[in-house]
C-alpha cells in the first residue's frame, strides 16, 4: 500500500472526489472527446480560446478512472491564462515526466501541482489515464474532434 | 474437497513467485491460465530432443513429430468428447477458430438479407468477424438480449430465430460475468429450424467436463491456453459434413493434395484447413495440459471451483461498496464487480499493489458493459489452483482499497 499512496496521493484522490472545472463551455471555441478504451475512460474536453490567443477557460466532463478525472482537473488549472505554446511545452514536460524511468530522479520542473503524477511512473499502464486529458486538449486546440488512447 | 491443491499448486512454477514484493495472487485464469511444470517440460523437452516439422520428412524424427503432433488430436476429441478425431481442426486460438467459420463457411452460406443472431454477452471475438461478414455479404445481426441478472433471455432469443436467421453463434459461459447458458437447449432450438450453430467455449471448457457431440452444436471453438495449455493451440471443432463442403481458410503447404498451376486439389479434412506449419510445440504442450486435466479429472475441478465460488461470493459481501455484476444462477467461477468510490481501473491498480492480479476494464465485451450500466468492472476469475486464502487475500486487498477511495 506504501507505493499506492506515493501513485494515490491526496491531491489526485481529493480531485478525483471533486474535479474542478467538471462543466461544459457553452460558447467553447474548441472541443474535443478523449477516449480510453482500454479501461473505458471517456471525457469531453472544452476551451475557451481568448483573442489574444491565450486559454481563456478550459473544462471537461465525463467518466473514468481516478488518474485520468484528477489529471483533468489539475490540467484545467494549470494550463489556464496560458498562450497555446506554453500549453504545448506543458504537455511535453507532462508526458516526460509521466513516462520517464522511475530510477530517475523526477524532473517536475514548470509542472506546478501536476508533480503529484510522478508515482504513475512506476504504473506504465497508467500512463495513458494520466495523459488522455492532455490528449484530448490538444486534439481540441488542433481542431480535431476525438483523442484515443490505446 | 477433493483436490490435492497444494500439490497442485506447486506443480504451477510461477505460483511461488512474488509480484510486487507479495505473494502472487493469480486472479485472471479467465484471460490465460498458469502453466503447469508438465507442460512447459513436454514443450523444452520436444524442442530439445524431438524437434522436426511434421507431415514432410521421410526421416524418423519428422515422423516421430507428426505421430506426437496427431495424437494430440485424437487427446483433444477424447477431451471434448468429439468421437470423430478428424473433426478436430488446430487453430492459433478461439477467436481464429471464429474467423475460420466466418470467412468459409459464413462466405459460402450467409447472403444478402440473411440473419445472424448471436446475444447481448458476446465476447468481441464472437461479435466482430460476424459483423466482418455481414458487411461483405449484406447480411444483418440481430442481438438477443439479457436481463439485469445477466441471464439470457431464451424468449427473446427464440422470438429472433426466423425464416432469414442462418446463424446463431452464442457463447457457452460469459467471459465477463460467469453466466453459463443452456447450450444444449438452445443448440436443438437452432437445429429445430435448420439454424446452424457455433458456440464460443473459450470460458467452459477450463471449468467442467464439456461433451461436444451431447451439446451437438455445428461449430464448438476453444483455446488451449485458457487450459492451463500454452499459447498458440487453438481449437475448432465442426461437424464433419459441414467442414467437407467448406473452402479452405488459408491456402498454402500442408493443406494440399496436388498442386499445378492449372489448379489445386485440397487435402482431407482436417489438414485441409490447416495450411503452413502450425504451433507445433504448442500443440505437443497442449497434450500435455489435456493429460494433466484428465489426471485431476473435469468434474473434480468443476466441483472445487463452484465451491470457491460460493467462498468468495461469501467473502466479498463484507467489502463495502460492492456490487457484483451478473448474478446468473448458473456461473462459473468468475466475478466481476465495481465498488462505490474506486474505478475498476483503480481498483486493478491497488490490487495489483497487493500481489492480486485481476483484470480490470470491459472484458472484450463493451455491448455487455453497455447493457449492464457500467463503463468497465474489475474482475476476478479462479481456476483449480485457487484456493481460500487467494480469496482471502482479495478481500482483504478491495477492503484496503475501499478504504482509500472512501
Amino acid at each position: 500500500m506504501d507505493d499506492l499512496r506515493e501513485l494515490y496521493q491526496a491531491t489526485i484522490l481529493g480531485h478525483n472526489k471533486k474535479p474542478r472545472n467538471f462543466r461544459a463551455i457553452e460558447d467553447a471555441s474548441h472541443e474535443a472527446d478523449g477516449h480510453n478504451p482500454l479501461c473505458g475512460d471517456q471525457l469531453t474536453l472544452y476551451a475557451k480560446v481568448a483573442p489574444d490567443g491565450t486559454l481563456e477557460d478550459v473544462s471537461f466532463q465525463g467518466t473514468g478512472c481516478a488518474i485520468s478525472k484528477a489529471s483533468a482537473s489539475l490540467m484545467t488549472d494549470h494550463v489556464k491564462g496560458k498562450t497555446l505554446a506554453e500549453v504545448s511545452d506543458d504537455f511535453e514536460r507532462f508526458h516526460d515526466l509521466v513516462t520517464s524511468s522511475p530510477s530517475e530522479e523526477a524532473n517536475t520542473d514548470g509542472l506546478g501541482k501536476l508533480a503529484v503524477f510522478s508515482g504513475v511512473r512506476e504504473y506504465p499502464m497508467r500512463v495513458k489515464c494520466a495523459t488522455l486529458a492532455w490528449h484530448a486538449l490538444k486534439s481540441a486546440l488542433d481542431g480535431g474532434q476525438t483523442a484515443r488512447t490505446e | 474437497m477433493t483436490l490435492d491443491v497444494e500439490k497442485i499448486r506447486s506443480e504451477f512454477p510461477i505460483l511461488s513467485t512474488e509480484m510486487r514484493g507479495q505473494p502472487l495472487t493469480y486472479l485472471d485464469s479467465g484471460a490465460s491460465a498458469q502453466k503447469p511444470r508438465v507442460v512447459i517440460d513436454a514443450m523444452a523437452d520436444f524442442y530439445s530432443t524431438h524437434y522436426a516439422n511434421i507431415h514432410r520428412g521421410v526421416y524418423h524424427l519428422s515422423a516421430e513429430a507428426t505421430r506426437q503432433f496427431e495424437a494430440v488430436r485424437g487427446k483433444v476429441a477424447a477431451f471434448i468428447g468429439a468421437a470423430n478425431e478428424r473433426e478436430i481442426i488446430f487453430v492459433r486460438n478461439a477467436t481464429e477458430a471464429i474467423n475460420l467459420v466466418a470467412r468459409s463457411w459464413g462466405e459460402q452460406n450467409i447472403s444478402e438479407g440473411d440473419e445472424i443472431v448471436l446475444t447481448q454477452m458476446e465476447h468481441h471475438a464472437n461479435i466482430v468477424p460476424w459483423q466482418m461478414l455481414a458487411k461483405r455479404c449484406g447480411a444483418v445481426i440481430r442481438v438477443a438480449e439479457i436481463d439485469d441478472d445477466g441471464v439470457l433471455d431464451v424468449a427473446h432469443l427464440t422470438s429472433l430465430l426466423g425464416p432469414k436467421t442462418k446463424l446463431l453463434a452464442f457463447t457457452h459461459v460469459s467471459n465477463a460475468l460467469g453466466t453459463i447458458n443452456p447450450v444444449t437447449q438452445l443448440v436443438a432450438l437452432a437445429r429445430d429450424r435448420g439454424i446452424t450453430t457455433l458456440v464460443d467455449g473459450a470460458q467452459a471448457v477450463p471449468h467442467q467436463r464439456v461433451s461436444v457431440d451431447e451439446i451437438g452444436a455445428d461449430f464448438y471453438v476453444f483455446s488451449g491456453h485458457k487450459v492451463v495449455g500454452p499459447s498458440g493451440a487453438g481449437v475448432l471443432h465442426g461437424r464433419m459434413d459441414l467442414l467437407e463442403a467448406m473452402p479452405p481458410f488459408l491456402g498454402g503447404g500442408d493443406m494440399i493434395e496436388s498442386v499445378s498451376f492449372e489448379g489445386t486439389t485440397f487435402a482431407p479434412v482436417p489438414h485441409k484447413f490447416e495450411a503452413g506449419t502450425p504451433d507445433i510445440a504448442s500443440i505437443i504442450g497442449f497434450g500435455a495440459a489435456i493429460d494433466y486435466l484428465e489426471a485431476i479429472g473435469m468434474d473434480e475441478i468443476a466441483a472445487y471451483e463452484h465451491e470457491l465460488l460460493v467462498y468468495a461470493n461469501e467473502r466479498l459481501a463484507a467489502v463495502p461498496g460492492i456490487r457484483i455484476i451478473g448474478q446468473a444462477k448458473e456461473k462459473a467461477a468468475v466475478i466481476s464487480f465495481v465498488l462505490d468510490d474506486a474505478h475498476p481501473h483503480d481498483i486493478g491498480t491497488c490490487l495489483d499493489g497487493e500481489g492480486v492480479a485481476v483484470r480490470a476494464g470491459h472484458h472484450c465485451a463493451q455491448p455487455l458493459m453497455k447493457r449492464m450500466g457500467v463503463p468497465a468492472t474489475a474482475r476476478a476469475s479462479f481456476a483449480f489452483y485457487n484456493t481460500r486464502e487467494d480469496i482471502d487475500r482479495l478481500v482483504k486487498a478491495l477492503v484496503k482499497t475501499a478504504d482509500l477511495f472512501a
